[in-house]
Protein backbone atom coordinates (compact mmCIF):
# COMPACT_ATOMS: atom_id res chain seq x y z
CA UNK A 1 0.00 0.00 0.00
CA UNK A 2 2.75 2.56 0.27
CA UNK A 3 5.95 2.30 -1.63
CA UNK A 4 8.59 4.42 -0.32
CA UNK A 5 11.43 4.19 -3.43
CA UNK A 6 15.03 5.63 -2.41
CA UNK A 7 13.79 8.28 -0.96
CA UNK A 8 16.41 10.74 0.22
CA UNK A 9 16.17 13.94 2.20
CA UNK A 10 19.16 16.49 1.92
CA UNK A 11 19.81 19.56 4.64
CA UNK A 12 22.53 21.39 3.13
CA UNK A 13 25.95 19.64 3.68
CA UNK A 14 23.82 17.00 5.46
CA UNK A 15 22.32 13.66 4.24
CA UNK A 16 19.61 13.25 6.78
CA UNK A 17 18.08 10.85 4.62
CA UNK A 18 20.11 8.23 2.40
CA UNK A 19 18.21 6.66 -0.85
CA UNK A 20 16.02 4.37 1.79
CA UNK A 21 13.45 2.29 0.67
CA UNK A 22 10.35 0.67 2.22
CA UNK A 23 7.32 -1.10 1.83
CA UNK A 24 4.35 -1.68 3.39
CA UNK A 25 1.34 -4.09 2.81
CA UNK A 26 -1.81 -3.87 4.03
CA UNK A 27 -2.71 -4.64 7.67
CA UNK A 28 -0.15 -5.34 10.20
CA UNK A 29 2.17 -3.14 12.33
CA UNK A 30 5.69 -2.42 11.18
CA UNK A 31 8.34 -0.63 13.39
CA UNK A 32 11.15 1.81 12.09
CA UNK A 33 13.90 2.16 14.59
CA UNK A 34 17.56 3.60 14.76
CA UNK A 35 19.85 5.77 16.79
CA UNK A 36 18.91 8.98 17.75
CA UNK A 37 19.40 11.29 14.51
CA UNK A 38 19.15 8.27 12.57
CA UNK A 39 16.18 10.00 10.15
CA UNK A 40 13.27 8.38 11.07
CA UNK A 41 11.02 11.61 11.58
CA UNK A 42 12.73 12.91 8.55
CA UNK A 43 11.46 10.16 6.55
CA UNK A 44 7.97 9.93 7.98
CA UNK A 45 7.80 13.93 7.51
CA UNK A 46 8.04 12.87 3.82
CA UNK A 47 5.74 9.99 3.59
CA UNK A 48 3.16 12.29 5.29
CA UNK A 49 4.27 15.17 2.80
CA UNK A 50 5.81 18.35 5.57
CA UNK A 51 9.17 17.95 3.72
CA UNK A 52 9.38 17.43 0.18
CA UNK A 53 12.42 14.82 -0.85
CA UNK A 54 14.95 15.76 -2.63
CA UNK A 55 15.44 12.48 -4.38
CA UNK A 56 13.29 9.65 -4.99
CA UNK A 57 9.51 8.46 -5.04
CA UNK A 58 7.07 7.85 -2.58
CA UNK A 59 3.86 5.67 -3.80
CA UNK A 60 -0.01 5.21 -1.66
CA UNK A 61 -2.03 2.75 -2.92
CA UNK A 62 -0.37 2.84 -6.85
CA UNK A 63 -0.30 6.79 -7.27
CA UNK A 64 2.54 8.84 -7.03
CA UNK A 65 2.03 11.28 -4.33
CA UNK A 66 5.70 13.05 -3.93
CA UNK A 67 4.67 15.80 -4.37
CA UNK A 68 0.96 16.47 -2.77
CA UNK A 69 -0.08 18.67 0.41
CA UNK A 70 -0.37 16.79 3.29
CA UNK A 71 -3.95 17.50 3.11
CA UNK A 72 -4.62 15.77 0.48
CA UNK A 73 -2.68 12.92 1.77
CA UNK A 74 -4.63 12.99 4.65
CA UNK A 75 -7.93 13.07 2.60
CA UNK A 76 -6.33 9.62 0.82
CA UNK A 77 -6.07 8.13 4.45
CA UNK A 78 -2.82 8.83 5.59
CA UNK A 79 -2.76 10.06 9.10
CA UNK A 80 0.18 11.03 11.70
CA UNK A 81 1.05 12.23 14.39
CA UNK A 82 3.66 14.43 15.75
CA UNK A 83 6.71 13.11 18.30
CA UNK A 84 6.61 16.99 19.74
CA UNK A 85 2.59 16.73 20.34
CA UNK A 86 0.84 19.77 19.05
CA UNK A 87 -2.42 20.22 20.17
CA UNK A 88 -4.56 22.70 19.89
CA UNK A 89 -4.16 24.34 23.17
CA UNK A 90 -6.97 26.81 23.09
CA UNK A 91 -9.47 24.11 22.28
CA UNK A 92 -11.27 21.22 24.15
CA UNK A 93 -10.29 17.51 23.93
CA UNK A 94 -13.31 16.97 22.03
CA UNK A 95 -12.88 20.15 19.82
CA UNK A 96 -9.53 18.82 18.84
CA UNK A 97 -10.64 15.45 18.10
CA UNK A 98 -13.56 16.81 15.93
CA UNK A 99 -11.26 18.65 13.59
CA UNK A 100 -10.23 15.45 12.77
CA UNK A 101 -13.35 13.97 12.35
CA UNK A 102 -14.60 16.68 10.64
CA UNK A 103 -12.54 15.22 7.32
CA UNK A 104 -14.77 12.93 6.34
CA UNK A 105 -17.76 14.31 8.53
CA UNK A 106 -19.29 17.49 7.38
CA UNK A 107 -21.96 18.01 9.79
CA UNK A 108 -20.93 19.23 13.44
CA UNK A 109 -23.15 16.79 14.94
CA UNK A 110 -21.49 13.69 13.21
CA UNK A 111 -17.68 15.22 13.45
CA UNK A 112 -18.58 15.42 17.59
CA UNK A 113 -19.96 12.17 17.59
CA UNK A 114 -17.22 10.47 15.66
CA UNK A 115 -15.13 12.66 18.11
CA UNK A 116 -16.63 11.40 21.13
CA UNK A 117 -16.30 7.67 20.07
CA UNK A 118 -13.01 8.05 19.22
CA UNK A 119 -12.24 9.54 22.31
CA UNK A 120 -13.71 6.72 24.12
CA UNK A 121 -11.24 4.39 22.25
CA UNK A 122 -8.15 5.89 22.97
CA UNK A 123 -9.05 6.08 27.04
CA UNK A 124 -10.50 10.09 26.70
CA UNK A 125 -13.85 9.56 27.46
CA UNK A 126 -13.62 11.79 30.96
CA UNK A 127 -11.62 14.26 29.49
CA UNK A 128 -13.88 15.42 26.58
CA UNK A 129 -14.40 18.92 27.83
CA UNK A 130 -10.95 20.05 29.28
CA UNK A 131 -8.68 22.24 27.74
CA UNK A 132 -6.15 20.09 25.79
CA UNK A 133 -3.56 22.50 27.12
CA UNK A 134 -4.09 21.30 30.20
CA UNK A 135 -3.48 17.26 29.75
CA UNK A 136 -0.80 15.58 31.48
CA UNK A 137 1.70 13.91 29.24
CA UNK A 138 0.32 11.07 28.15
CA UNK A 139 -3.10 12.64 27.98
CA UNK A 140 -1.38 14.73 25.25
CA UNK A 141 0.47 11.75 23.77
CA UNK A 142 -3.18 10.24 23.63
CA UNK A 143 -4.70 12.96 21.95
CA UNK A 144 -2.47 13.15 19.10
CA UNK A 145 -3.18 9.36 18.82
CA UNK A 146 -7.26 10.34 18.67
CA UNK A 147 -7.10 13.23 16.09
CA UNK A 148 -4.82 10.99 13.69
CA UNK A 149 -7.47 8.52 13.99
CA UNK A 150 -10.59 10.88 13.72
CA UNK A 151 -9.57 11.52 10.49
CA UNK A 152 -10.24 7.49 9.65
CA UNK A 153 -7.02 6.58 7.60
CA UNK A 154 -5.99 3.68 6.14
CA UNK A 155 -1.92 4.13 6.95
CA UNK A 156 -1.41 5.65 10.22
CA UNK A 157 2.17 7.14 10.92
CA UNK A 158 2.86 7.13 15.17
CA UNK A 159 5.91 9.24 15.54
CA UNK A 160 7.07 7.96 19.21
CA UNK A 161 3.37 7.70 21.05
CA UNK A 162 5.35 5.67 23.93
CA UNK A 163 7.82 8.17 24.58
CA UNK A 164 7.82 9.82 27.66
CA UNK A 165 4.84 8.04 29.23
CA UNK A 166 5.60 5.63 32.48
CA UNK A 167 5.80 1.79 32.14
CA UNK A 168 2.27 1.44 33.46
CA UNK A 169 0.77 4.21 30.84
CA UNK A 170 3.03 2.00 28.32
CA UNK A 171 0.94 -1.04 29.43
CA UNK A 172 -2.34 0.58 28.90
CA UNK A 173 -1.79 2.25 25.48
CA UNK A 174 -0.44 -0.93 23.69
CA UNK A 175 -4.00 -2.56 23.74
CA UNK A 176 -5.20 0.46 22.38
CA UNK A 177 -2.59 0.37 19.23
CA UNK A 178 -3.22 -3.34 18.80
CA UNK A 179 -7.16 -2.80 18.62
CA UNK A 180 -6.51 -0.28 15.91
CA UNK A 181 -4.77 -2.41 13.80
CA UNK A 182 -7.01 -5.18 14.60
CA UNK A 183 -9.87 -2.43 12.79
CA UNK A 184 -7.75 -3.00 9.73
CA UNK A 185 -5.77 -0.22 10.01
CA UNK A 186 -1.77 -0.23 8.74
CA UNK A 187 0.11 1.23 11.17
CA UNK A 188 4.06 2.31 10.86
CA UNK A 189 5.66 3.32 14.35
CA UNK A 190 8.75 5.00 14.95
CA UNK A 191 9.78 3.36 18.66
CA UNK A 192 12.36 3.31 20.94
CA UNK A 193 10.97 1.49 23.70
CA UNK A 194 12.21 -1.68 22.62
CA UNK A 195 9.36 -3.82 25.10
CA UNK A 196 6.68 -2.51 22.66
CA UNK A 197 8.42 -2.98 19.12
CA UNK A 198 9.03 -6.49 20.17
CA UNK A 199 5.29 -6.63 21.76
CA UNK A 200 3.49 -5.07 18.32
CA UNK A 201 5.66 -5.06 15.33
CA UNK A 202 5.50 -7.92 12.89
CA UNK A 203 8.16 -6.29 10.91
CA UNK A 204 10.78 -3.75 11.50
CA UNK A 205 12.98 -1.46 9.42
CA UNK A 206 16.41 -0.08 11.28
CA UNK A 207 17.57 3.45 10.05
CA UNK A 208 21.12 4.25 10.48
CA UNK A 209 22.72 7.54 9.83
CA UNK A 210 20.51 7.96 6.98
CA UNK A 211 20.61 4.27 5.63
CA UNK A 212 18.38 1.33 6.00
CA UNK A 213 20.55 -1.11 7.25
CA UNK A 214 18.43 -4.15 7.99
CA UNK A 215 14.62 -5.29 7.57
CA UNK A 216 13.27 -8.16 9.30
CA UNK A 217 11.17 -9.52 12.32
CA UNK A 218 12.26 -7.85 15.59
CA UNK A 219 14.18 -11.10 17.24
CA UNK A 220 16.41 -11.45 13.90
CA UNK A 221 16.92 -8.12 13.37
CA UNK A 222 18.10 -7.38 16.86
CA UNK A 223 20.25 -9.80 16.39
CA UNK A 224 21.93 -8.67 13.30
CA UNK A 225 25.52 -7.55 13.73
CA UNK A 226 24.79 -3.95 11.83
CA UNK A 227 22.04 -3.05 13.89
CA UNK A 228 24.13 -3.90 17.24
CA UNK A 229 27.09 -2.10 15.80
CA UNK A 230 24.52 1.28 14.97
CA UNK A 231 23.46 1.19 18.49
CA UNK A 232 26.56 0.51 20.55
CA UNK A 233 29.14 1.67 17.99
CA UNK A 234 31.73 -0.25 15.49
CA UNK A 235 32.88 -3.88 16.74
CA UNK A 236 30.27 -4.03 19.73
CA UNK A 237 28.62 -6.76 17.71
CA UNK A 238 31.61 -8.99 18.09
CA UNK A 239 32.47 -8.12 21.74
CA UNK A 240 28.96 -9.02 22.73
CA UNK A 241 29.83 -12.26 20.35
CA UNK A 242 33.12 -12.92 22.35
CA UNK A 243 31.71 -12.03 25.60
CA UNK A 244 28.57 -14.67 24.93
CA UNK A 245 31.10 -17.00 24.34
CA UNK A 246 33.30 -16.60 27.39
CA UNK A 247 30.57 -16.51 29.48
CA UNK A 248 28.06 -19.55 27.85
CA UNK B 1 -27.10 25.86 14.99
CA UNK B 2 -29.51 25.43 17.76
CA UNK B 3 -31.88 27.49 19.66
CA UNK B 4 -29.34 28.88 22.15
CA UNK B 5 -26.95 30.10 19.83
CA UNK B 6 -29.67 32.52 18.06
CA UNK B 7 -31.22 33.53 21.39
CA UNK B 8 -28.90 35.59 22.53
CA UNK B 9 -28.41 37.69 19.14
CA UNK B 10 -32.22 37.66 18.60
CA UNK B 11 -33.18 39.09 22.00
CA UNK B 12 -30.00 41.81 21.54
CA UNK B 13 -31.45 42.61 18.35
CA UNK B 14 -34.62 43.14 19.12
CA UNK B 15 -33.76 45.30 22.17
CA UNK B 16 -30.93 47.78 19.60
CA UNK B 17 -33.96 48.14 17.57
CA UNK B 18 -36.31 49.39 20.12
CA UNK B 19 -33.55 52.12 21.11
CA UNK B 20 -34.57 54.66 18.53
CA UNK B 21 -38.28 54.46 19.88
CA UNK B 22 -36.96 55.56 23.70
CA UNK B 23 -33.87 57.72 22.36
CA UNK B 24 -35.28 60.85 20.00
CA UNK B 25 -31.72 62.33 20.74
CA UNK B 26 -29.90 62.97 16.64
CA UNK B 27 -26.52 63.18 18.57
CA UNK B 28 -26.73 59.88 20.44
CA UNK B 29 -28.43 57.98 16.92
CA UNK B 30 -25.31 59.43 15.76
CA UNK B 31 -23.03 58.33 17.72
CA UNK B 32 -24.98 54.72 17.85
CA UNK B 33 -24.58 54.77 13.86
CA UNK B 34 -20.63 55.92 13.68
CA UNK B 35 -20.21 52.87 16.50
CA UNK B 36 -22.36 50.41 14.94
CA UNK B 37 -20.26 50.68 11.48
CA UNK B 38 -17.09 50.95 13.64
CA UNK B 39 -18.65 47.48 15.03
CA UNK B 40 -19.37 45.76 11.42
CA UNK B 41 -15.94 46.30 10.56
CA UNK B 42 -14.24 45.56 13.83
CA UNK B 43 -16.46 41.91 13.30
CA UNK B 44 -15.10 41.45 9.60
CA UNK B 45 -11.83 41.87 11.13
CA UNK B 46 -12.37 39.65 13.81
CA UNK B 47 -13.01 36.55 11.10
CA UNK B 48 -10.06 36.47 10.09
CA UNK B 49 -7.94 38.20 13.21
CA UNK B 50 -10.04 36.11 15.84
CA UNK B 51 -11.02 33.13 14.53
CA UNK B 52 -8.13 32.57 12.19
CA UNK B 53 -5.52 34.15 14.06
CA UNK B 54 -4.23 36.38 11.17
CA UNK B 55 -3.50 39.72 12.62
CA UNK B 56 -4.64 42.38 10.00
CA UNK B 57 -3.06 46.15 10.58
CA UNK B 58 -4.58 46.84 7.73
CA UNK B 59 -7.94 46.32 7.52
CA UNK B 60 -8.42 50.30 5.90
CA UNK B 61 -7.78 48.62 2.61
CA UNK B 62 -11.18 46.96 2.77
CA UNK B 63 -13.07 49.59 4.78
CA UNK B 64 -12.10 52.62 2.03
CA UNK B 65 -12.88 49.62 -0.82
CA UNK B 66 -16.14 49.68 0.25
CA UNK B 67 -16.24 53.58 0.41
CA UNK B 68 -14.42 54.29 -2.77
CA UNK B 69 -16.42 51.32 -5.44
CA UNK B 70 -20.35 52.95 -3.69
CA UNK B 71 -18.98 56.20 -4.12
CA UNK B 72 -17.23 55.86 -7.63
CA UNK B 73 -19.97 53.61 -8.71
CA UNK B 74 -22.60 56.41 -8.00
CA UNK B 75 -20.46 59.51 -8.81
CA UNK B 76 -19.58 57.97 -12.32
CA UNK B 77 -21.30 55.70 -13.75
CA UNK B 78 -24.77 56.34 -12.11
CA UNK B 79 -25.09 53.23 -10.72
CA UNK B 80 -27.40 52.75 -7.33
CA UNK B 81 -26.46 52.77 -4.10
CA UNK B 82 -27.89 49.52 -3.43
CA UNK B 83 -26.41 47.96 -6.22
CA UNK B 84 -23.37 49.92 -5.43
CA UNK B 85 -23.83 48.75 -1.57
CA UNK B 86 -23.32 44.66 -3.35
CA UNK B 87 -20.73 45.49 -5.68
CA UNK B 88 -18.37 47.17 -2.68
CA UNK B 89 -18.91 44.17 -0.51
CA UNK B 90 -18.06 41.75 -3.22
CA UNK B 91 -14.97 44.23 -4.42
CA UNK B 92 -14.27 44.04 -0.69
CA UNK B 93 -13.95 40.31 -0.95
CA UNK B 94 -11.61 40.00 -4.08
CA UNK B 95 -9.18 42.41 -2.65
CA UNK B 96 -9.30 40.32 0.50
CA UNK B 97 -8.84 37.30 -1.69
CA UNK B 98 -5.92 38.65 -3.37
CA UNK B 99 -4.13 39.85 -0.65
CA UNK B 100 -4.51 36.56 1.12
CA UNK B 101 -3.46 34.96 -2.24
CA UNK B 102 -0.13 36.81 -2.19
CA UNK B 103 0.72 36.67 1.79
CA UNK B 104 -0.41 33.26 2.45
CA UNK B 105 0.56 31.44 -0.62
CA UNK B 106 4.14 32.58 0.49
CA UNK B 107 3.99 31.29 3.71
CA UNK B 108 3.60 35.17 5.65
CA UNK B 109 2.19 34.63 9.07
CA UNK B 110 2.09 36.92 12.44
CA UNK B 111 3.92 40.01 12.20
CA UNK B 112 5.08 40.04 8.43
CA UNK B 113 1.39 39.13 7.63
CA UNK B 114 0.63 42.13 9.99
CA UNK B 115 2.94 44.48 8.26
CA UNK B 116 1.81 43.40 4.20
CA UNK B 117 -1.37 44.28 5.27
CA UNK B 118 -0.27 48.07 6.50
CA UNK B 119 1.69 47.91 3.74
CA UNK B 120 -1.44 47.16 0.98
CA UNK B 121 -3.37 50.10 3.07
CA UNK B 122 -1.24 52.33 3.34
CA UNK B 123 -0.02 51.96 -0.91
CA UNK B 124 -4.44 52.58 -1.48
CA UNK B 125 -4.30 55.24 0.54
CA UNK B 126 -1.73 57.14 -1.10
CA UNK B 127 -2.89 55.77 -4.98
CA UNK B 128 -6.28 57.43 -3.81
CA UNK B 129 -5.04 60.59 -2.90
CA UNK B 130 -2.87 61.20 -6.18
CA UNK B 131 -5.46 59.72 -8.43
CA UNK B 132 -8.07 62.17 -10.01
CA UNK B 133 -9.95 58.65 -10.58
CA UNK B 134 -10.97 58.83 -6.39
CA UNK B 135 -11.21 62.45 -6.61
CA UNK B 136 -7.16 62.88 -5.06
CA UNK B 137 -6.77 64.87 -2.24
CA UNK B 138 -10.16 66.75 -2.52
CA UNK B 139 -11.91 63.83 -1.84
CA UNK B 140 -15.26 62.53 -3.14
CA UNK B 141 -18.81 63.71 -2.29
CA UNK B 142 -21.91 61.46 -2.84
CA UNK B 143 -24.97 64.20 -3.96
CA UNK B 144 -26.96 64.31 -1.64
CA UNK B 145 -30.35 63.08 -2.21
CA UNK B 146 -32.77 61.63 0.53
CA UNK B 147 -34.42 58.81 -1.32
CA UNK B 148 -34.60 55.20 0.34
CA UNK B 149 -33.81 54.52 -3.25
CA UNK B 150 -30.82 56.24 -2.90
CA UNK B 151 -29.86 54.57 0.65
CA UNK B 152 -30.37 58.13 2.19
CA UNK B 153 -33.08 58.65 5.10
CA UNK B 154 -34.54 61.81 6.31
CA UNK B 155 -34.75 60.18 9.79
CA UNK B 156 -31.39 58.92 11.33
CA UNK B 157 -33.23 56.03 12.92
CA UNK B 158 -33.57 54.13 9.54
CA UNK B 159 -30.29 54.33 8.98
CA UNK B 160 -29.60 53.15 12.26
CA UNK B 161 -31.80 49.93 11.85
CA UNK B 162 -30.62 49.13 8.71
CA UNK B 163 -26.52 48.98 10.00
CA UNK B 164 -27.71 46.94 13.20
CA UNK B 165 -29.35 44.99 10.57
CA UNK B 166 -26.29 44.34 8.96
CA UNK B 167 -24.65 43.72 12.39
CA UNK B 168 -27.10 41.65 13.25
CA UNK B 169 -26.35 39.22 10.12
CA UNK B 170 -22.47 39.48 10.81
CA UNK B 171 -23.56 38.15 14.23
CA UNK B 172 -25.12 35.08 13.00
CA UNK B 173 -22.32 34.68 10.17
CA UNK B 174 -20.03 34.53 12.74
CA UNK B 175 -22.17 32.26 14.78
CA UNK B 176 -22.70 30.01 11.89
CA UNK B 177 -18.67 30.33 11.87
CA UNK B 178 -18.05 29.27 15.29
CA UNK B 179 -20.22 25.92 14.67
CA UNK B 180 -19.48 24.91 11.33
CA UNK B 181 -16.55 22.62 9.85
CA UNK B 182 -15.11 25.90 8.48
CA UNK B 183 -14.76 27.62 11.81
CA UNK B 184 -13.35 24.75 13.26
CA UNK B 185 -10.79 24.20 10.26
CA UNK B 186 -10.17 27.88 10.53
CA UNK B 187 -9.26 27.68 14.70
CA UNK B 188 -7.45 24.99 14.22
CA UNK B 189 -5.04 26.69 11.87
CA UNK B 190 -4.53 29.36 14.12
CA UNK B 191 -4.29 26.87 16.62
CA UNK B 192 -1.28 25.16 14.65
CA UNK B 193 -1.27 25.05 11.15
CA UNK B 194 1.44 21.90 10.84
CA UNK B 195 -1.14 20.04 12.97
CA UNK B 196 -4.09 20.90 11.08
CA UNK B 197 -2.80 20.30 8.04
CA UNK B 198 -1.92 16.50 8.99
CA UNK B 199 -5.71 16.48 10.03
CA UNK B 200 -6.26 17.26 6.37
CA UNK B 201 -7.41 21.15 6.59
CA UNK B 202 -6.30 22.72 3.38
CA UNK B 203 -5.03 25.65 4.98
CA UNK B 204 -4.43 27.81 2.13
CA UNK B 205 -7.92 27.62 1.38
CA UNK B 206 -9.15 28.04 4.64
CA UNK B 207 -6.99 30.97 5.19
CA UNK B 208 -8.34 32.28 1.58
CA UNK B 209 -12.12 31.73 2.71
CA UNK B 210 -11.71 33.52 5.77
CA UNK B 211 -9.72 36.84 4.50
CA UNK B 212 -12.26 37.02 1.52
CA UNK B 213 -15.15 37.11 4.23
CA UNK B 214 -12.91 39.26 6.84
CA UNK B 215 -12.65 41.75 3.57
CA UNK B 216 -16.51 41.56 2.69
CA UNK B 217 -17.44 42.20 5.90
CA UNK B 218 -15.26 45.48 6.75
CA UNK B 219 -16.19 46.74 2.61
CA UNK B 220 -19.63 46.89 4.01
CA UNK B 221 -19.21 49.19 6.79
CA UNK B 222 -16.88 50.89 4.78
CA UNK B 223 -20.00 51.58 2.33
CA UNK B 224 -22.07 52.46 4.98
CA UNK B 225 -19.56 54.80 6.37
CA UNK B 226 -19.57 56.57 3.10
CA UNK B 227 -23.39 56.69 2.28
CA UNK B 228 -24.12 58.02 5.85
CA UNK B 229 -21.05 60.60 5.96
CA UNK B 230 -21.91 61.33 2.08
CA UNK B 231 -18.36 62.36 2.05
CA UNK B 232 -14.72 60.21 1.94
CA UNK B 233 -11.26 60.91 1.09
CA UNK B 234 -8.25 59.10 1.16
CA UNK B 235 -7.18 59.39 4.58
CA UNK B 236 -10.54 58.84 5.66
CA UNK B 237 -11.08 55.72 4.01
CA UNK B 238 -7.84 54.30 3.74
CA UNK B 239 -6.78 56.03 7.10
CA UNK B 240 -4.59 53.88 9.27
CA UNK B 241 -7.19 55.10 12.25
CA UNK B 242 -9.25 52.62 11.04
CA UNK B 243 -7.02 50.11 10.67
CA UNK B 244 -6.12 50.52 14.61
CA UNK B 245 -10.32 50.89 15.27
CA UNK B 246 -11.06 47.71 13.46
CA UNK B 247 -8.33 45.77 15.54
CA UNK B 248 -8.65 47.36 18.80
CA UNK B 249 -12.39 46.43 18.93
CA UNK B 250 -11.83 43.12 19.13
CA UNK B 251 -9.10 42.97 21.31
CA UNK B 252 -10.93 45.02 23.94
CA UNK B 253 -14.32 43.16 23.98
CA UNK B 254 -13.00 39.43 23.52
CA UNK B 255 -11.00 38.29 20.15
CA UNK B 256 -12.39 35.20 18.73
CA UNK B 257 -15.54 35.71 19.72
CA UNK B 258 -18.87 36.25 18.64
CA UNK B 259 -20.24 39.44 20.67
CA UNK B 260 -16.69 40.90 21.59
CA UNK B 261 -16.18 43.48 18.46
CA UNK B 262 -19.37 44.82 19.57
CA UNK B 263 -18.90 44.79 23.04
CA UNK B 264 -15.71 46.37 22.07
CA UNK B 265 -16.71 49.45 20.01
CA UNK B 266 -19.46 50.44 22.20
CA UNK B 267 -17.50 50.03 25.38
CA UNK B 268 -14.16 52.26 23.42
CA UNK B 269 -16.65 54.59 21.79
CA UNK B 270 -18.59 55.30 24.92
CA UNK B 271 -15.61 55.74 26.87
CA UNK B 272 -14.39 58.02 24.11
CA UNK B 273 -17.64 60.16 24.30
CA UNK B 274 -17.98 60.53 28.37
CA UNK B 275 -13.94 61.58 28.20
CA UNK B 276 -15.25 64.32 25.34
CA UNK B 277 -17.95 65.44 27.73
CA UNK B 278 -15.78 65.83 30.36
CA UNK B 279 -12.31 67.34 28.39
CA UNK B 280 -13.56 68.14 25.58
CA UNK B 281 -11.43 71.16 24.86
CA UNK B 282 -8.03 68.57 24.97
CA UNK B 283 -7.86 67.15 21.51
CA UNK B 284 -7.43 63.67 21.00
CA UNK B 285 -8.82 63.25 24.24
CA UNK B 286 -10.80 59.78 23.09
CA UNK B 287 -7.80 58.40 21.64
CA UNK B 288 -6.09 58.74 25.20
CA UNK B 289 -8.69 56.21 26.26
CA UNK B 290 -8.74 54.20 23.68
CA UNK B 291 -4.95 53.52 24.57
CA UNK B 292 -5.76 53.03 27.93
CA UNK B 293 -8.23 50.82 27.97
CA UNK B 294 -6.03 48.83 25.41
CA UNK B 295 -3.51 48.68 27.98
CA UNK B 296 -5.91 47.44 30.81
CA UNK B 297 -7.17 44.62 28.60
CA UNK B 298 -3.60 43.42 27.52
CA UNK B 299 -3.05 44.07 31.66
CA UNK B 300 -5.78 42.06 32.80
CA UNK B 301 -8.04 41.00 30.62
CA UNK B 302 -6.11 38.72 28.07
CA UNK B 303 -9.36 37.11 26.64
CA UNK B 304 -11.02 41.02 26.57
CA UNK B 305 -14.10 42.29 28.59
CA UNK B 306 -16.34 38.84 27.58
CA UNK B 307 -13.20 36.49 28.88
CA UNK B 308 -12.91 38.79 31.83
CA UNK B 309 -16.42 38.10 32.28
CA UNK B 310 -16.33 34.26 31.78
CA UNK B 311 -13.97 34.15 34.40
CA UNK B 312 -15.59 36.22 37.19
CA UNK B 313 -18.40 33.88 36.69
CA UNK B 314 -16.31 30.76 36.63
CA UNK B 315 -14.81 31.89 39.68
CA UNK B 316 -18.37 32.88 40.91
CA UNK B 317 -19.48 29.04 40.72
CA UNK B 318 -16.35 28.25 42.37
CA UNK B 319 -14.87 26.35 39.79
CA UNK B 320 -11.04 26.00 39.71
CA UNK B 321 -10.61 26.22 35.98
CA UNK B 322 -8.87 29.33 36.14
CA UNK B 323 -5.37 28.09 35.76
CA UNK B 324 -6.35 25.84 32.95
CA UNK B 325 -8.19 28.59 31.21
CA UNK B 326 -5.18 30.82 31.56
CA UNK B 327 -2.95 27.75 29.85
CA UNK B 328 -5.87 28.23 27.24
CA UNK B 329 -4.73 31.52 26.88
CA UNK B 330 -1.34 31.69 26.93
CA UNK B 331 -1.80 29.11 24.00
CA UNK B 332 -3.38 31.84 21.57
Amino acid sequence: MLAVDGVSKRFGGLMAVDSATLSLEPGGIVGLIGPNGAGKTTLFSMISGFIAPTDGRIRFEGTDITSEEPHRRAERGIGRTFQIVQPFAGLTVCENIAVGAYLRHAKRADATAKAREVARRVGLGAELDRPAGGLTVAGRKRLELARALATEPKLLLLDEVLAGLNPSEIRDIIPVIRGIRDEGVTILMIEHVMQAVMNLCERVYVLAQGRMIAEGRPAAVCADARVIEAYLGHGAAARLKAEGAAHG
Amino acid sequence: MTARDLIPIAVLAVLAALLPLVVTSSTVLNFLVFTLIVSLGAQGWNILGGFGGQFSFGHAAFFGTGAYVTAILQLRYGVNAWAGLALATAAGALVGWVIGFLSFRSGLRGSYFALVTLAFAEVFRILANAASFTGGAAGLLIKLDVRPANLQFDDRAVFYWLVLAFVTATLLLTRWIQRSRFGAQLVAVRENEDAAKALGVDSLKVKLRAIALSGAVTALSGCLYAQYFLYIDANIAYGSWISVELLLAPIIGGVGTVFGPVVGALTLHGLGEVAKQFAGRIPGIDLIVFGGVLVLAVAFARGGILGLLERLRDRGRGMVTRGTKEVSHAGR
